[in-house]
């Protein structure tokens, strides 16, 4: 079952990729950095079968830093969403050159 | 892959199969809903597909923690701050991009999807087997780690990789305090 779990990791996080690429809200394009997570997550277990339990280590401080990074990106996009009323990125330009 | 395969029965690939059939299914429901809080849930059924390939794969423990944390913690708080930011209908969310978004994911989906053919095709898989493997295992059957399941992953957590234990606490504080910073309203003494 390696094979199919590396592969099936590689779709969940080319469909991770696919949905940053292509949307525009940003709590959507926060859940796809999400999943990308889960599908390195999977590669880690399967791999952790061949390697030994430490892979699962990785696994749990990869859950911890996902916990911070979606506590600290939410926070932002509430702080976003008072100055602008909005989360699409469209209106969310005031970097671009 | 003779050593790994061995204890495939064909139950065992049937719901391996099924579970993840289901993740990819949930995945590309989740990029295509419009509305951000149908997303969340196809979101959380992947996360529960992985959860149970995560105990499929003798990770009993993270198939736990994915629940706990993923599923119940940080999905609970995506959900939350949708329904907090009453960002409206979705017809309005316009929240496709344009054709340049649309040509950029293809090029990155195409490359990936390259990259994992040529993986499964060049045997790169059946190198990665460490040549002791079968020793390994032979061994780690004759002697169990105390503790069961969890044993294996608290030991070298709590002895090879203590610091980066300890400092994950450190990263968390920042987490909250800066959350709070971030979340919270300005006053006018500002």
């Amino acid at each position: 079952m390696l094979i199919e779990s590396l592969t099936l990791s590689a779709v969940l996080f080319t469909i991770g990729v696919v949905g940053v690429l292509t949307r525009r809200n940003a709590i959507i394009i926060f859940m796809c950095v999400e999943l990308m997570l889960n599908a390195v997550n999977l590669s880690f277990v399967a791999l952790s079968k061949l390697y030994g339990a430490t892979g699962q280590v990785f696994v749990v401080f990869t859950m911890t830093v996902a916990a911070a990074e979606a506590a600290v990106g939410l926070a932002i996009i509430i702080a976003i969403f008072r100055h602008k009323q909005s989360v699409n990125l469209t209106n969310i330009n005031l970097l671009k050159g | 892959m003779m050593q790994i395969n061995e204890f495939t029965s064909l139950f065992y690939s049937f719901t391996f199969y099924f579970f993840g059939l289901v993740a990819i299914a949930s995945a590309i429901a989740f990029v295509t809903r419009k509305s951000p809080v149908a997303a969340a849930m196809w979101l959380v059924n992947v996360m529960f597909s992985l959860a149970a390939l995560y105990v499929m794969l003798d990770a009993q423990f993270i198939g736990t923690m994915q629940i706990l944390v993923y599923t119940g913690a940080i999905m609970v708080v995506f959900l939350f701050v949708i329904m907090l930011l009453n960002l409206g209908t979705p017809a309005d969310l316009a929240d496709a991009r344009g054709k340049w978004g649309y040509l950029a994911a293809l090029l990155v989906g195409l490359a990936l999807v390259a990259e994992v053919l040529a993986l499964t095709r060049e045997n790169t898989l059946d190198r990665l087997i460490p040549p002791d493997l079968a020793a390994k295992m032979a061994e780690a059957a004759a002697h169990p780690v105390a503790g069961g399941v969890i044993g294996p992953i608290a030991a070298p957590l709590f002895k090879e990789y203590l610091l980066a234990f300890e400092l994950t606490s450190v990263l968390l504080l920042a987490a909250i305090v800066g959350a709070v910073v971030l979340g919270k309203r300005r006053t006018d003494a500002h």
